[in-house]
């Protein structure tokens, strides 16, 4: 690490440098597109995790979190301006496609405009949205923004932002569909789009050409809910972003707020955390496989697979009292204890998954139909999972060894066998069947364990106001659907001023338009369903 | 009069004093013999055959799958057959948050069910914004958006809360009277009058022929 930042401080003499838990370049903007390049093509970072915005009420700004795919360390960019009227930092679009939708996602909050970036547009916001939301002198109250039953206004334009010849910004419109396109509208109301997403589809004859992911109709806001909610106070959130993932999420948010107050969590509740986790995919993955199905056609499906869901549930339910918002992983470890019939329960619920595994497979896997629509559609190739960021089964059905169990190993992971499943062929099938084999290896994680839950405490004492030192954090966590990051800006106080949640599924909904079009519309539903979004994940 | 469904003891009813009084409304100017007996005969039929839309946002839309699979299973009660368009279904459950960028669309699906209606707010969230009512892009429950039948509290409720839910609708159906009340056909200026999607298409019209 020494090494990189001796270089990169030869190489840009005005960049600082900042030791956290990421070692962290501060660096203007002119240089910051040259930096990120020769990151990514000299010292192999090439995997962008995500654009934090942030408002520091004296300046705004941004920071880049990257990964390297091959040593997995991760550094970070920050870049800030302290121009509140235009703000403006250089985009990095070119380099990530990602960085397209994540450039438009801290437009939408922070009013930052990415000079270069091809579609400069809002993300979650409507069009005539007054203020930047996240910004912390946005103003909400009940009349800026009112609800309204009027239509949305729309436009078929977006906007580029480049800088003149005499340094002045310039913005030019854009089409985004070209002039004599014919444009289909998916949803937000429609049974395959997994919730309520918007695919604006531009159609030749039956062929996809373009399409335009319209997203937000779900977007609530939990990333300013946070900053005015004391660190137990936004736990709950994590329930209701991925709601199968509920565990996994807060598992990622307790790690980072432990770490950074230095609380040592019992290993009883560790345990206990990884056993929830794992349950979790399970029920995750055995969802996905119904309502895939049954989006193909295949009702039964949904049938035999909730089956298993509903027992999961039901473990669940005795110990934390929910079927679904559990809430159940607290600072310091989880919220009760076992309860006695877990082991038992669980035992049986082993006992049940091979069989139900084979069964999907004969019913679903197997199946001529399944085989003719799936196989060798919506092809994913490595470079493009990394390049749009594409995490979980379906970057690692692409090829990607990307999961963070392996990569960052956590809580007792390390300790674990288990395999990561990773497959080459980065098709619909191949994502349909890295799930089944995961299914597999949770189940393969839960019997190590559900023999040696170790007795102890499974909650540390910890302060019920809660107060972070000053500082920043980043946590990484696997969810159901990929890398689920947390970060966390303190300034001392009981209250984040920056809490940004990294999830799967936006990238996963980002990536359809790259990886359907030149396909029929048909196969539409086939592919994006194949990614497996949950749209609440993904607008949070 | 006692009214039930699904042969669920009077008494176990929660909110049987709304239900009364509802009755002693509708029955306040009496009822005609031929008519209420017809009445009767649709409603038991209506209330037996509720039509759910396929409409969910976030969390409570997966207990309401869980509600259509084999465990808990509403085909039991007849509401099974769930519609993907809003012309085919009797009622739609709001599952999940409604945000300001969903609040039209939400209206213009409720504009397109047929009459009569119906809307179960379901969850937190779609009663009173529930945990994100503070946020700025919620809207602070669907009461404001259309009207509600049914609250089901819960976040999410359970099935077995969903299903509670749904029969009180259908106790709800049940004592409606058919002819002369939900069935009227509505005037066409009074249904412009409260739609503003319906409103703009007929403006549209109007400019383009003139």
């Amino acid at each position: 690490m020494a090494t990189i930042q001796e270089n990169i401080a030869a190489k840009f003499p005005q960049a600082t440098f900042e030791e956290a838990d990421v070692l962290q370049i501060n660096i203007p903007d002119a240089q910051l597109h040259d930096l990120a390049k020769t990151l990514r093509d000299e010292y192999g970072y090439d995997y962008l995790i995500t654009i934090v915005g942030i408002d520091r009420v004296e300046c705004l700004g941004a920071i880049y979190f990257l990964s390297n795919t091959k040593t997995n360390q991760e550094i970070s960019i920050q870049v800030t301006t302290t121009d509140r009227q235009n703000p403006v930092i250089t985009s990095i679009a070119d380099l990530w496609s990602i960085a397209t939708i994540y450039e438009r996602e801290v437009y939408d909050f922070y009013g930052i405009i990415f000079l270069n970036n091809p579609d400069m547009r809002r993300l979650f916001l409507s069009i005539d949205w007054v203020g930047y939301p996240l910004r912390k002198d946005y103003d909400n109250g009940p009349d800026s923004n009112p609800v309204t039953l009027e239509a949305e206004p729309q436009s078929d334009d977006t906007h580029v932002y480049t800088r003149g010849e005499d340094g002045k910004i310039v913005c030019t419109e854009k089409p985004i569909f070209a002039k004599n396109d014919f444009v289909v509208n998916i949803g937000p109301q429609h049974p395959a789009t997994h919730g309520v997403l918007r695919f604006r589809t531009a159609v030749d004859g039956e062929t996809i050409k373009k399409i335009d992911v319209y997203m937000g109709y779900i977007h609530r806001g939990v990333e300013k809910l946070c900053e005015n909610l004391q660190y137990m106070q936004t736990l709950h959130f994590m329930d209701r972003l991925d709601y199968f993932s509920a565990h996994n999420y807060h598992h990622g948010l307790c790690m980072c707020i432990e770490r950074a107050a230095g609380i040592e969590v019992p290993r009883r509740a560790q345990v206990i955390r990884v056993l929830m986790d794992e349950l979790s995919r399970i029920a995750s993955h055995c969802l996905f496989f119904g309502t895939y199905c049954m989006d193909l056609g295949a009702t039964t499906m949904l049938f035999y697979t909730l089956r298993v869901r509903e027992q999961i549930l039901d473990i669940m339910k005795k110990t934390c009292g929910a079927r679904m918002t559990f809430n159940y992983d607290c600072i310091g470890g989880v919220m009760a204890d076992l309860d006695p019939d877990f082991v038992k329960d669980v035992k049986a619920l082993l006992a049940t998954i091979p069989a139900n595994i084979k069964e999907y497979n004969k019913i679903f896997t197997g199946n001529v139909i399944a085989e003719g629509r799936l196989e060798k559609m919506g092809i994913m190739t490595r470079q493009q999972a990394i390049d749009w960021s594409v995490t979980g089964p379906s970057g690692r059905a692409s090829g990607w060894a990307c999961d963070v169990r392996k990569t960052h190993p956590y809580s007792i992971y390390p300790e674990i066998q288990f395999d990561e499943i990773v497959m080459t062929e980065g098709d619909s099938m191949a994502r349909f069947k890295a799930r089944l084999l995961e299914m597999e290896q949770s189940a393969h994680i839960i019997e190590q364990l559900i023999d040696n839950i170790p007795e102890g405490d499974y909650l540390a004492k910890v302060p019920k106001v809660l107060k972070l030192p000053q500082g920043h954090w980043f946590q990484l966590v696997e969810g159901c659907r990929g890398v689920f990051g947390v970060y966390i800006e303190s300034d001392g106080g009981t209250q984040p001023v920056r809490m940004k949640f990294v999830t799967p599924s936006l990238n996963l909904a980002a990536v359809v338009d790259e990886i359907t079009s030149g396909n029929k519309i048909a196969d539409l539903i086939t592919i994006a369903g194949s990614l497996d979004y949950i749209v609440p994940d993904m607008d949070r | 009069m006692e009214v039930t469904t699904k042969s669920m003891p009077y008494e176990a009813w929660k909110d049987n004093e709304y239900i009364e009084g509802l009755v002693e409304e509708l029955r306040a100017n009496g009822t005609n013999v031929l008519v209420g007996t017809l009445d009767k005969l649709i409603n038991w039929g209506r209330s037996n055959s509720l039509w759910p839309l396929t409409f969910a946002t976030s969390c409570c839309g997966i207990e309401f799958v869980s509600l259509g699979a084999a465990r808990f299973d509403m085909a039991r009660f007849g509401w099974e057959v769930a519609r993907s368009s809003p012309r085919q279904a009797d009622f739609m459950m709001v599952a999940g948050t409604i945000v300001n960028r969903m609040a039209p669309v939400f209206r213009r699906l409720y504009d397109q069910l047929a009459e009569p209606k119906y809307v179960i707010a379901c969850g937190g969230c779609a009663i009173s914004g529930g945990p994100f009512r503070k946020s700025y892009h919620v809207a602070k429950g669907i009461e404001d958006i259309v009207p509600v039948d049914v609250f089901v509290p819960g976040c999410p409720p359970c099935p077995e809360a969903m299903i509670y839910g749904i029969m009180q609708l259908s106790r709800k159906v049940k004592v409606e009277r058919f002819f002369g009340g939900v069935n009227r056909q509505e005037k066409q200026k009074e249904f412009l009058a409260d739609s503003p999607v319906a409103q703009k298409a007929e403006e549209i019209i109007n400019g383009e022929q003139a």
